[in-house]
């Protein structure tokens, strides 16, 4: 399995640690119920099929990056850096 | 009082030449390891202003002189041959690394064989051409690589790590020169 790096090209995945689903970027609000942090920090969704997650280019130039795979056929679809998302998320709310 | 002996990483373990390739620590250099705050031009400008070097691209290196500066990881590069200059602390994290990190020099015809048995990143000239640079894996430890000559590169790992780097060299020197 090679994962794409946006800085450092395509590399092999042994350089990659996995974190898990995507969600640590969607942190909730101030405002947030229990149960929303509940959700967040506990429930995961486990899809047959295209998912974001974390991983890190540690062993490289160690980014963050948010993969696309999809869990039935493990193609990458896309992979950005979780900065990147990040401020894209902030910017559009 | 302790009597403190000034001693490199890899001393007693190298040099080390096995078939074409030979095993060697380079010259002690300060390193200074440098991550702009904000603006990696106003690092950039500093930078070239104090030392006549140029901020290094992913996966590059710029060199002046003895004096070099290296691509090592996202939003850092790592100053080697000299102190750095006072000005570049208004511009970025400017951290002492001299003493943490094991160097060595692989060279020889074979030198790039031996890689291939370590690394997951093709290093072969066609690729991978002078002066570039990469962070990536030498077997289980984290390293950086930078092609120095035609046949030959620097790797430094993080110095606890100075024992295993040259086992898994040595290892890998004896196979590739094995194989003729």
């Amino acid at each position: 399995m090679r994962i794409e790096c946006p800085i450092c090209g395509e590399r092999d995945r042994r350089e990659f640690y996995y974190q898990g689903a995507a969600v640590m970027l969607a942190r909730p609000g101030d405002a947030a119920t229990e149960a929303e942090w509940q959700s967040y920090l506990h429930l995961r969704e486990n899809p047959a099929g295209r998912t974001d997650e974390l991983w890190q280019h540690e062993a490289g130039c160690r980014a963050w990056v948010v993969v696309t795979r999809d869990t039935t056929t493990h193609v990458i679809a896309t992979v950005r850096l979780a900065t990147d998302v990040a401020q894209t998320r902030e910017a559009t709310g | 009082m302790v009597e403190l002996i000034a001693k490199s990483a890899c001393e007693g373990l190298l040099p080390l030449s096995i078939g074409s390739v030979t095993a060697e620590e380079p010259e002690y250099a300060v390193m200074t390891s440098l991550s702009a705050f904000a603006d990696p031009s106003a690092l950039d400008a500093a930078l070239s202003k104090a030392h006549g070097l140029e901020l290094p691209l992913p996966g590059q290196s710029t060199s002046k002189g003895g004096l070099r500066c290296l691509w090592f990881g996202r939003d850092s590069v790592m100053l080697i041959g000299v102190a750095p200059d006072p000005a570049l602390v208004e511009h970025g994290a400017v951290v002492d690394q001299s003493d943490a990190w094991a160097r060595v020099t692989l060279s020889g015809a074979g030198a790039v064989d031996v890689l291939a048995r370590l690394v997951p990143v093709d290093l072969r000239a066609a690729v991978f051409r002078l002066g570039q640079t990469a962070r990536t894996q030498l077997g289980h430890m984290q390293a950086s690589i930078t092609r120095t000559a035609p046949d030959g590169f620097e790797i430094m790992v993080f110095r606890s790590m100075a024992g295993s780097l040259v086992h898994d060299l040595k290892r890998a020197m004896a196979a590739v020169s094995m194989r003729g």
